[in-house]
């Protein structure tokens, strides 16, 4: 595939004006309120759209579309049973604590309810995370766009090597991403953030409308692949009985509760575009507000995967192995839209535990998009793919400079200076962070486990935090040392757990089972969520244990930081869509009607 | 000074999609079409970008006029 001047055209369209909103911005960045919050001053629509693509990045845009095609409409459970629900909790319970307390970071919101050492502890296993979280997510783009070979052609003409693409899309977006941040800020972020969602979906939208076209509609999907494909609930009362090898036990407790309420409810990079509202009540409606544009997201990234797999037929007429699909009948094309994963060491296919090829499901998407866009709307399309990477990106540097600034450098390093002195803390700290990203992208490309080792650990510490949030806000005897051992204990019982437990086919070592072996899960899947589910309620009891032992703060210091001490919020008058309790219950129904839909 | 959000993604819209729609016009369309499962999605698409953009381009414009204060 190569790209023609309109591709070009569009792309470059779109860095002009991602440019453009950080220099514009920048004449509004002149205090650290400015730069950190965005001078509290964004409408909720515009945040709400901002929470949206912050967490619409590359990664979720691929991988949600590899697991469409690897387990099929099931994957929306990460929508519908996943983030809508955590989305609504936090804005109609937890957002008065956080937005009221006035708290500048989800870090200072712990210093300010519990201790300096759970904020200090929280600050710097997020900083750490969300760094590596960016290498990871900008190494999988760069790979992207040298296995997609869009760039080939114009790096051949340069006379640059083809390795030069990888470090070339790397040091491309990580650029761009540092000037609108460095410039602009959150508020530069932000307004990017809304113009990069509108992007993700002209680019992702069309796909699905034409890929749909071809394979005959929905009926067509579902008589191509058949019911476990296209039904989220089939099979869900046992682990043996779906695609995700999870009961709905663990799929509702450990993903809808334990994972979703602690990413959705305590991240930082989530909540800061909420504690950039104008007001109380535009906070409230922030994560609402992305909560119901949220729940359609499905049908754009997770549809390219269903339409990929029924259009993919490669290991079939390889002669290697049966269809992909077990049941129902699979529609020949040639070629398959989902390549057969080669080993880059070898140059052979690899094969799974059963000697069939192995289908890279995350070319889904990406191929998806070259076979049926036309010049022209190609350039729409990697404009989005760019767009879905820097939104998510942005998310991340501008949550970490935050945190950086304000949880580790004021309170450890240089406690009072000037607001100025912290602004430019803040600038120079995007830059460290940007570099360190393309570091950790480096480090993934380098050591072939490290990707899965660092989400590993990630996992190990997201497990437990909700727990201590929970607590925190809705149980004002919580003390500090119950939060902090409570963590600990919890990150130290999701280890335990993922060194006794292994998934069915996997080998002791990084995918669990390096302590001993006692007991096998269906999936690797249904082992996260049960170490999720472990890890939380060891978090939870040991925290309650440990603070019925210690001696609480004085309630006077914790009014505005917990539930029951805090003054009620009344309800405003005004136009429906103003109530955050309303919305909710909206919100909540329409997920409900969702989930019977596709059950 | 605040700016109003909607001006560049109004902007930005309207040209990428007067681009593409016009690639979907002039470009060669036995192709495009082979391209896209017999639909000039070029123009189809493009004309939708453009008219989404010159929504907001008008929607900001109402709001200036009204002196709202803008937006952002």
């Amino acid at each position: 595939m190569h790209l023609g001047a309109v591709d070009w055209g569009v792309i470059s369209l779109y860095l002009v004006f991602v440019l453009g909103i950080g220099i514009v911005s920048s004449r509004m960045a002149k205090s650290g309120n400015d730069f950190f919050l965005a001078g509290r001053a964004i409408p909720a629509w515009v945040c709400g759209l901002a929470f949206i693509s912050a967490n619409l990045g590359a990664q979720e845009v691929i991988g949600m579309g590899a697991s469409g095609a690897k387990y099929g409409i099931a994957t929306a459970h990460f929508y519908w049973i996943g983030a809508i629900p955590a989305m609504v909790f936090i804005g109609v319970f937890m957002m008065p604590f956080y937005y009221g307390s006035k708290a500048r970071s989800a870090p200072e919101y712990l210093r300010m309810r519990f201790d300096e050492k759970t904020r200090g502890l929280n600050a710097v296993t997020f900083a750490l995370m969300t760094i590596l979280n960016s290498g990871i997510s900008m190494y999988a783009l760069a790979k992207l766009i040298q296995t997609l070979h869009v760039f080939d052609a114009p790096f051949a003409a340069l006379h640059l090597p083809q390795a030069w693409i990888f470090h070339g899309a790397i040091l491309t977006a990580a650029t761009v991403v540092l000037v609108y941040i460095y410039m602009g800020g959150l508020r530069g972020a932000i307004y990017n953030e809304v113009l990069q969602f509108f992007l993700i979906v002209a680019g992702f939208a069309p796909l699905v409308w034409l890929g749909l076209r071809q394979v005959g509609g929905w009926e067509g999907l579902q008589t191509t692949l058949g019911p476990s494909y296209t039904h989220a609930w089939a099979g869900m009362a046992h682990a043996s009985t779906n695609k995700l090898g999870v009961d709905w036990f663990g799929l509702t407790m450990g993903l809808g509760f334990v994972l979703s309420f602690g990413y959705w409810c305590t991240d930082f990079l989530v909540v800061q575009r909420a504690m950039a509202a104008n007001s109380m009540s535009a906070a409230r409606r922030t994560p609402l507000i992305a909560a119901g544009v949220k729940m359609f997201i499905p049908f754009i990234v997770i549809l390219p995967g269903l339409i990929a797999i029924a259009l993919t037929s490669a290991p079939d007429r390889a002669g290697h192995a049966p269809p992909p699909v077990a049941a129902g009948h699979i529609v020949q094309h040639e070629p398959g839209v989902i390549p057969i994963k080669i080993d880059s060491a070898t140059g052979k296919p690899m094969l799974d535990a059963r000697g069939r090829p192995q289908l890279d499901y995350d070319l889904a998407t990406p191929n998806l998009l070259l076979r049926y866009f036309p010049t022209g709307m190609v350039g729409v399309g990697l404009t989005a793919l760019l767009a879905s990477f820097m939104s998510g990106m942005a998310g991340g540097v501008t949550a970490f400079n935050t945190v950086f600034t304000y949880d580790i450098y004021q309170a450890y390093i240089r406690r009072k200076a000037s607001d100025q002195h912290y602004l430019m803390v803040g600038r120079l700290a995007t830059l460290f962070g940007i570099v360190a990203s393309v570091a950790a992208a480096y480090l993934c490309s380098q050591f072939n486990n490290i990707n899965d080792f660092l989400q590993l650990v990630m996992a190990f510490v997201n497990a437990p935090v909700f727990a201590t949030f929970l607590l925190g806000m809705f149980w004002k005897r919580t003390t500090g040392h119950g939060a902090f051992i409570g963590l600990a204990a919890g990150t130290l019982t999701a280890a335990i757990h993922h060194g006794m437990t292994l998934p069915m086919d996997d080998l002791p070592g990084l995918k669990g089972g390096w302590i001993a072996v006692t007991h096998t899960y269906a999936s690797e899947m249904a082992q996260n969520f049960w170490i999720a589910i472990w890890a939380w309620s060891a978090c939870f009891i040991t925290t309650i244990v440990v603070s019925l032992a210690t001696k609480p703060k004085p309630e006077a210091e914790l009014a505005g930081l917990v539930y029951s001490l805090t003054p009620k919020i009344m309800p405003q008058k005004g136009a429906w869509y103003m109530n955050p309790v309303l919305l909710g219950v909206i919100m909540l129904t329409i997920t409900v009607a969702l989930n019977l839909l596709f059950r | 000074m605040l700016f109003d959000v909607r001006l560049p993604i109004g902007l930005l819209f309207l040209a990428i999609g007067l681009l593409v729609a016009a690639t979907g016009l002039t470009g060669d369309k036995a192709a495009l079409d082979a391209h896209s499962a017999g639909v000039n999605i070029d123009l189809i698409w493009g004309a939708i970008m453009a008219g989404f953009g010159a929504i907001m381009l008008v929607l900001a414009a109402l709001a200036r006029r009204r002196g709202d204060e803008p937006p952002l």
